[in-house]
């Protein structure tokens, strides 16, 4: 069990940081509130990838299905899908703020609840993939639904689906968007610790040091699996619905799968902050949005060289993340114990991999 | 009682905001215009050839003295980002363009997806947008009141090369009925509109279509395609995929010896066909949103023919315009118009004067519809005759006489 | 579909020509995934700059036919670039990933993905490009069929390419230091073999023949900085699908992708050409894994 020994003052600020941020930064908000996405995807990225050692490059999967989900439920309750997203491109959905949020609502909910039912269908197919083959294995899924999602007329295919328009001001949509990816990273937050406190994150950790021995230890792996995964799709499912509804409109290619961005960024940004961990993809993802968001604007052009040297850098040299980095600076601090004839880390590189 | 305090207390609010924001969108004696433009990603190349238009006109209208609003002279600028061709950033960008950098007035991004996303954020912030290079109808039916385009809608784009064969149909004493029609389209939203615009002419003179594939966004092979053409034989096939996809499709309908009559595709010159394939791209349709041998002037560019010039000498890299360039240039124009006007900055007056625009311009007419398209001029339809592209309908603009069958040899 | 279908059965010519085609492009699949899977064999790293490290040959080769070199002669100077570039590259990240996890070779060379991509985009634009051969093009049953030759010169080519590689693997003496670091790194090294240099050879072997490959690609299909990332699915493909170390089964599988490309633009249309790939590498995982998880039952 990894007891959260964090002081509480730590949850305070950031509590207070998070309800005072938009008013003191009204400008910020929009981005503001893509750092708390990106937190919400660190974290769940590093339930599967961290604590549980199954590295996914598809996870993106279920932000884009559950993004998809809403959109049809929200259209839906309205008007026929078929009609509306035919290639004449029906009128915009205007609704009332009962209407809006009500629909918003139930597409939100009924995304987690399809991600879920997802999550378990693919656990069955990708967690007999070990390894390299389940990070390739899942790469393929995110990338095949998002041809897939392109070829379907009924969706939209290639051209999209418009979401329905927001009743109200758009700061007040900033506003109303920014409380719900917070209140999204927070729920998602603290579900995670009390996971991380539970025989569940022993298990989940015991399948990541050595599988086999999990198993024959009388842990049910694939349910655990599935379990951890389902998890981390009920909530990138919502965060999609609600990222589609503040986007305003769902792409395929761009904005409901986006692969090589948001998927893979939030790999790197639990990388960066230390995998396996609670607090690490909190602070890779912090750091991580940050550094981009400042090397967007000032090296305009060169930012995509940036990014692939970060990678390059942290994962090559810095693979054990802020936090990693920090428990071996200051193991004390972290209630770990060392024992100084032990503590010698020469030959940490292990021999040629053979085939 | 009540009810006056807060009317008050908004009009209060609105002035401090338009206070505030008037000194962030002019700086000086600048007028900032802001844009994202994909300059990475795959319309970089079109979004460069944007980035280009609008700097050169940028730098034609300050040489020639600039903007006068109220007896001052006033330069233009444009502070851009990059949307990496992805709607979701260009979206995003924007909100950032008009909330931090306090600009208030936006040219257009590249590409129908990328204005798709940019139309609700300006709506949002009722800043007006002036945009050259969105010309999906799903743009204009949505009631937007703050964006306007200069160019013609998609669907206006090969719709004239099915409208040519069905004359062309006509006087060899065919039914243009009988007509087979071959698609080929990218899957995302603009070449879709392009397709929607065919197909409606289609149904109107009853032709078949036989095929109808769409092209990922980065397939970079459609021989499959183009077999199945050429067993099938139909009398036209249209093509539409941005510059990759006119590169795809020239270099293998050449290498399979597709032999169909009429062949229309978008992005002829943008993809540097005749460049690239010589006379294997003899014969080809072209539509294009303006050409350089047109009879269209203006005080700024002068004729056609000079802003051909004048951009080639400023830009030597080209040997021809793009479209997307000169459309570009057109639309900063019209900002210099609509602020020259409305004599002021206050964001409404200007909105108010730029749906009234009604001018000529060295890229044909503009005059913007209720729904903000430019209903003002044609597009054109330019056929490739030995290498030069050249006007063959509209037959009020036509130059030349089209050459039917395309020729293979 | 159905009226595709019919379409070949009624004019079965035009499985000549697919089929053609499939290979065609198939012979230059094989070469990518050749690489990839001596890489992924010899040092366990799962290169996934693959497809940039193709298009980087193709816009070196078009570069230097802007100076009048044909694409074919610039082959070798290519692929002594590229050679060196991948031994700079593998000095510099691919040495700290040796050994490593198995996902970080997969991150550090996504990170040399994007890294390549921008510096093409930075130094050749974004157009997308071809390099012209000028061969002639062949027609054949009245037009039916029709071959360019640049297609069975490359296809040629990619045939003598691999038998060079495959030659080289079996009578060098890098190759045979390379098999048999292959097979036990450890032993190697207490054979007296400089792992380390036979690592540094097989990622710039691997980058090189890349770089032919994208030659060939860029004269017989079209390139684009951002174009690489299908060639690196359909090399993981071809790899997965055949397994390590398998000549034979890699030459079958880059075909047979060729192949089914080809087919499933025909039948399905343009829209589920790239999906396929992407599609059969999923199918085959899932494939591979009930077959082991048969296997794993029969040792219990």
């Amino acid at each position: 069990m990894q007891n959260d020994t964090t002081p509480a003052w730590v949850y305070i600020v950031i509590a207070t940081a998070g309800v005072v941020a938009p008013l003191l930064f009204p400008a910020y908000t929009n981005q503001i509130a893509f750092l708390w996405l990106m937190v919400l995807f660190a974290l769940t990225w590093d339930l599967v990838g961290g604590q549980m050692g199954y590295n996914s490059l598809g996870n993106i999967f279920y932000f884009g299905a559950g993004m998809y989900i809403s959109a049809v439920v929200q259209v839906g309750m309205f008007t026929d899908v078929g009609t509306y997203t035919s290639a004449r491109g029906g009128e915009q959905l205007v609704l009332g703020y009962f209407d809006y949020f009500y629909s918003l609502g139930a597409g939100v909910l009924l995304a987690a609840v399809g991600c879920v039912i997802f999550a378990v269908i693919l656990s069955r197919i990708m967690f007999g993939l070990r390894g390299p083959y389940f990070a390739i294995g899942t790469l393929g899924v995110a990338l095949a639904a998002r041809e897939l999602a392109g070829t379907w007329e009924w969706i939209g295919g290639g051209s999209g689906i418009a979401m329905p328009v927001y009743p109200g001001l758009p700061d007040e949509k900033s506003l109303v968007f920014y409380g719900i990816f917070f209140m999204l990273a927070v729920v998602t937050f603290v579900c995670v610790r009390w996971l991380y406190s539970t025989r569940f994150a022993q298990a989940i950790n015991a399948i990541r040091d050595d599988e086999a021995k999990a198993e024959a230890m009388g842990i049910h792996t694939l349910r655990h699996k599935t379990v951890a995964w389902s998890v981390s799709a009920f909530f990138l499912g919502m965060s999609g619905a609600v990222f589609g509804n503040l986007t305003g409109f769902v792409e395929p290619l761009e904005v409901a799968f986006p692969t090589v961005t948001f998927g893979i960024f939030m790999v790197v940004m639990s990388l960066l902050g230390g995998k396996g961990t609670l607090w690490g993809p909190v602070i890779g993802a912090t750091l991580f949005h940050v550094i981009k968001e400042v090397t967007w604007t000032y090296l305009l052009g060169w930012q995509w060289v940036a990014l692939g040297v970060l990678i390059i850098v942290n994962v090559v040299f810095f693979q054990d993340g802020i936090m990693g980095w920090m428990q071996s600076r200051w193991p004390e601090r972290f209630g770990i114990t060392v024992d100084a004839s032990m503590s010698s880390r020469g030959g940490k590189r292990k021999g040629g991999a053979g085939a | 009682m009540k009810y006056t305090m807060k009317a008050g207390l908004t009009a209060l609010a609105a002035g401090l905001l338009a206070l505030s924001s008037a000194q962030a969108m002019v700086d000086g004696d600048t007028i900032v215009l802001g844009s994202a433009i994909s300059l990475t990603g795959k319309y970089s190349s079109n979004g460069v050839d944007t980035q280009n238009g609008y700097d050169f006109a940028v730098k034609t209208i300050n040489d020639a003295g600039g903007v006068t609003v109220d007896g001052k002279q006033y330069k233009l600028a444009v502070k851009y980002y990059d949307d990496e061709s992805t709607p979701a950033r260009t979206a995003q960008l924007l909100e950032r363009v008009i909330n931090q950098d306090g600009v208030k007035y936006i040219l257009g991004p590249y590409s129908s997806a990328t204005t798709i996303a940019a139309a609700p954020v300006t709506e949002k912030y009722q800043v007006p947008m002036i945009e050259a290079e969105g010309a999906s109808r799903a743009l204009f039916n949505k009631g937007y009141k703050y964006i306007f385009a200069v160019l013609s809608t998609s669907e206006q784009y090969l719709a004239s090369a099915i409208g040519l064969a069905a004359e062309i149909a006509e006087k060899n004493g065919k039914n243009p009925s009988d007509l087979k029609v071959a698609m080929v389209f990218e899957n995302d939203a603009f070449s879709l509109d392009v397709r929607a615009g065919v197909v409606e002419d289609m149904e109107k003179y009853g032709m078949k279509a036989v095929i109808d594939d769409k092209m990922p966004a980065d397939l970079s092979d459609i021989s499959a395609t183009l077999t199945k053409v050429k067993a099938l034989k139909p009398d036209v096939l249209v093509i539409s995929g941005h510059n990759k996809g006119a590169v795809t499709a020239a270099r293998q309908i050449a290498e399979l010896q597709v032999d169909v009559p009429i062949i229309a595709m978008t992005h002829c010159e943008g993809a540097k066909i005749v460049e690239q394939f010589g006379k294997d791209a003899e014969g080809y349709l072209c539509p294009t949103q303006w050409a350089e041998t047109l009879s269209y002037t203006d005080d700024t560019f002068g004729s056609a023919a000079d802003f051909d010039k004048n951009f080639k000498a400023a830009y030597p890299d080209y040997q021809t315009v793009p479209y997307q360039t000169a459309q570009a240039a057109a639309a900063v124009l019209v900002w210099k118009d609509a602020f020259e006007r409305a004599n002021s900055f206050d964001t409404d007056k200007v909105r108010d004067a730029i749906a009234a625009t009604d001018m000529m311009t060295f890229y044909g007419g503009i005059k913007f519809s209720e729904a903000g398209n430019n209903v003002a001029k044609p597009m054109v339809l330019r056929q490739v005759q030995d290498g030069q592209y050249n006007v063959v309908a509209p037959s009020k603009w036509a130059s030349h006489p089209v050459e039917w069958p395309r020729s293979t040899d | 579909m159905l009226d595709n279908l019919n379409l070949l059965s009624l004019a079965p010519i035009l499985n000549v020509q697919l089929l053609l085609d499939g290979m065609f492009v198939g012979a230059i699949f094989v070469l990518a995934a050749y690489g990839l899977a001596l890489v992924w064999g010899v040092m366990n790293v799962k290169n996934l700059a693959q497809g940039e490290y193709v298009i980087m040959g193709g816009y070196f080769a078009w570069h230097l036919s802007t100076y009048g070199l044909h694409p074919i002669l610039s082959i070798p100077i290519i692929a002594a670039v590229m050679f060196g570039m991948g031994w700079i590259v593998y000095l510099t990240i691919i040495k700290w990933v040796i050994g490593r996890d198995l996902f970080t070779s997969l991150l550090a060379t996504f990170g040399i993905a994007l890294v390549v991509q921008q510096a093409l985009n930075l130094a050749y634009g974004p157009d997308v490009r071809t390099a012209e051969s000028g061969f002639e093009i062949r027609s054949l049953f009245g037009g039916l069929v029709t071959v360019a030759d640049i297609k069975l010169i490359s296809f040629g080519l990619c045939i003598l390419l691999a038998a060079c590689v495959v030659l080289f693997m079996k009578r060098s003496r890098m190759g045979q230091a390379i098999r048999a670091t292959a097979q036990d790194a450890r032993a190697a090294r207490v054979m007296g073999i400089d792992t380390e240099r036979v690592y540094a050879f097989t990622y710039a072997l691997n980058a090189a023949i890349c770089g032919a490959a994208g030659v060939l690609v860029s004269m017989i299909w079209v390139i684009q900085p951002f174009y690489g990332v299908p060639h690196s699915i359909r090399a993981f493909v071809i790899v997965t699908a055949a397994g390590l170390g398998n000549l034979p089964g890699v030459i079958m599988a880059g075909f047979g992708l060729g192949v089914a490309e080809q087919y499933s633009g025909f039948v399905l249309g343009a829209e589920f050409q790239q999906a396929t790939a992407v599609g059969l590498l999923v199918v085959i995982l899932v494939w591979r894994q009930i077959q082991m998880s048969r296997y794993r039952q029969v040792v219990e």
